[in-house]
């Protein structure tokens, strides 16, 4: 039985009195035990929707409409606001885009450490420092004891993220969703804290879904990759055969954007357009407007996700043998 | 050699910082410090460098929307950082900015021709209605902007549309010069090579110099000239973009290399200890990286190494580099 395992899931908000649009519109997802999955998309594409999804954190008027999350095998749709709270936090932990606004200013980080233990834990005051102490040194923080007392602003942007991933360890968690978790940090300490995740999840065995919109970074993180454009998973599949390989042509045309790809001074590739907002999908494949090998076909049909693309005319497939 | 378009000798900014009333030191934030760089035209000079490094007061220095505390600003060999409002107006023409966040840099209660005739009004009041009208839509034509987009208010554009506004508006007054802030950050993926490959077309059609703000050391390896490397307020390294990324000699050069995730893999594989910036209100007297830096000895700690050329024809501020 995978770690987690969604089907079909689709959300939804109201759009007027009586129409709903969809920001999610059936994706499909399993994550095994130890897996570190990459989710890539632009802004709209859906990507935080779904972490959010999981967590059963969609706000209101949000909904989700349709589909299964399953956790263990228990699907987190059907569990009751409290039975979710032992879930969140706990077992499924979070690290943020933005450490502060995810760290509360007014407390200091002993204080929000402790707290977080003692929801989720029967721990003594004393022990939960110790185990405290224990988690800032094991991402790192230079003299962990005394940080208990500090303040988030007294402490740099790469040592808040690495707060946060303290926080998220505490409860020894099977799942880390992190959500953009360096864009806000500067590249030197993106290396920092990406080095220091991957490092964590391999050392306990921790399944990680990684939302970005960095192709680099989840190469060097990740082994299983999905993509997603306007509210779908285009493709999906290992990562490092994806980035050698893309089969979908919004993948190819993503990677072949990237100015590593060309030579110096070269031009670079474009794909043409934007991506569009859920509230004006085109009719059959939503990558169709922007894409040089769509037919007549890929404006009538929404082409179905099989073989790791969701695409009629896919680029580098491999030869039947 | 060219006279330069555009030449700091010795640039300083300082920020006072508050003070407490019974407080009697003064503090002051140091952004820039002595940063002498010359830009000739026609090229692209990269200005890369974490927050903080002092990359975009530079830019702003330049521009002349943040008056330098100390040095000297040239424009095509005129000192341009202590004229008079009126004798400078003629030259903010040739000099224009593209700003990082197209969502705070358009007026959103201005329609695109309003946003765009702006400049040409003001900095050149004796052109004639008709031939603004004129400017306004040849512009947005070059830069890929529907002619229909000119009634429109900036709500309706996405992000890289509205860049494209932004640089079509830097570019009515017809400048030789323009500093880009960040011009691509804000935008995703798929967006950001459209904006460079328009950057680079406009370049070419209209010999257009570019001082380029960016943290993004892959962007500056494919679009830059040259590249000047940022820490705290100095440049640590300045070089063509070809040497510096064949042969990058300042240990912080190489720390932003290996800091870039590649497609290949494998570079965050080993943990990295956290980097530490020195406050840069009370700046240790040696080099301002040795705290971070792996080579770091004694003398760096005591002595701030100069910007030194090199035989490879780099600039580079460490006392190690060869």
């Amino acid at each position: 039985m995978p770690l987690l395992e969604i089907r079909d899931l689709h959300v939804a908000f109201p759009k007027g009195k009586k129409t709903e649009v969809e920001a999610l519109r059936g994706v499909n997802l399993t994550l095994e035990k130890g897996e570190r999955l990459g989710v890539v998309g632009e802004s709209g594409a859906g990507k935080s929707m779904l972490a959010f999804a999981i967590l059963n954190l969609i706000a209101d008027p949000g909904r989700v409409s349709q589909g299964s999350i399953t956790f263990h095998g228990e699907n987190l749709l059907d569990l009751s606001e409290r039975d979710i709270r032992s879930i969140r936090g706990n077992r499924i932990s979070m690290i943020f885009q933005d450490p502060m606004v995810t760290l509360n200013p007014v407390l200091s980080i002993g204080t929000q450490m402790i707290e977080t233990l003692k929801a989720h834990r029967r721990i003594s005051d004393k022990e939960a420092r110790k185990l405290c102490i224990e988690k800032l040194r094991e991402v790192a923080i230079p003299s962990a004891e005394s940080r208990l007392e500090a303040y988030p602003h007294e402490l740099s942007g790469g040592l808040r993220q690495r707060v946060v991933i303290a926080i998220a360890l505490l409860t020894d968690p099977e799942l880390i969703i992190a959500d953009e978790p360096t864009t806000a940090l500067d590249v030197t300490i993106q290396a920092e804290i990406m080095a220091l995740i991957l490092k964590l999840c391999r050392e306990k065995d921790v399944a990680l879904l990684l939302i970005t919109h960095d192709l680099g970074v989840v190469a060097e993180v990740t082994q299983r990759l999905m993509i997603m454009y306007a509210g779908l998973c285009v493709e999906t599949g290992q990562t490092r055969g994806i980035i050698d390989a893309p089969q979908h042509p919004y993948t190819y045309g993503l990677l072949k954007a990237l100015p590593q790809k060309v030579g110096r001074g070269a031009r670079l590739y474009q794909i043409p357009g934007s991506m569009p907002p859920i509230t004006a999908l085109p009719s059959g494949c939503a990558y169709h407007p922007r894409c040089d090998r769509a037919t007549d076909v890929c404006r009538s049909q929404i082409p179905p996700l099989e073989n790791g693309r969701a695409c009629f005319h896919p680029l580098n497939v491999p030869e039947a043998t | 050699m060219t006279t330069p378009i555009v030449e700091t000798k010795g640039i300083e900014v300082r920020f006072p910082l508050p003070t407490h009333f019974l407080s009697r030191d003064k503090p002051v934030l140091h952004a820039l410090n002595t940063v002498d760089i010359a830009i000739q035209p026609g090229e692209t000079f990269c200005v890369v460098g974490e927050s903080g490094c002092g990359k975009t007061t530079l830019g702003r220095a330049i521009i002349g929307l943040q008056p330098p505390t100390a040095g000297e600003i040239y424009f095509n060999g005129q000192r341009i950082d202590q004229m008079d409002e009126a004798t400078r107006k003629p030259i903010r023409r040739d000099m224009q900015m593209v700003f990082q966040n197209p969502y705070a840099s358009l007026n959103p209660r201005r329609n695109v021709f309003e946003t765009l005739a702006e400049p040409i009004r003001h900095l050149m009041p004796e052109t004639p209605a008709s031939e603004v009208r004129e400017t306004v839509e040849n512009v947005l034509a070059v830069t890929g902007c529907d002619p229909s987009w000119q009634r429109k208010l900036p709500h309706e554009f996405s992000g890289g549309q509205r860049q494209r506004i932004a640089i079509a508006r830097a570019l009515v007054t017809n400048p030789a010069f323009i500093v880009a802030d960040e011009p691509i950050s804000a935008l995703d993926v798929s967006i950001q090579a459209q904006i460079l490959n328009l950057m680079t077309d406009l370049q070419s059609k209209w010999g257009l110099t570019y001082l380029f703000i960016t943290h993004d050391l892959s962007v500056v390896e494919h679009f830059g000239t040259r590249v000047a490397v940022m820490y705290l307020g100095r440049v640590m390294e300045l070089a063509k973009t070809e040497t510096l990324f064949d042969a990058p000699k300042h240990p912080y050069t190489q720390l932003l290399l290996d800091a870039i995730p590649k497609l290949e893999g494998g570079s965050f594989d080993t943990p990295r200890e956290p980097g530490e910036l020195p406050d840069p209100v009370n700046m240790p007297p040696g080099c301002p990286f040795a705290p971070r830096c792996a080579m770091a000895e004694a003398r760096c700690r005591a002595e701030r190494p100069e910007l030194r050329p090199l035989s490879n024809g780099a600039r580079v501020a460490c006392h190690f580099a060869e």
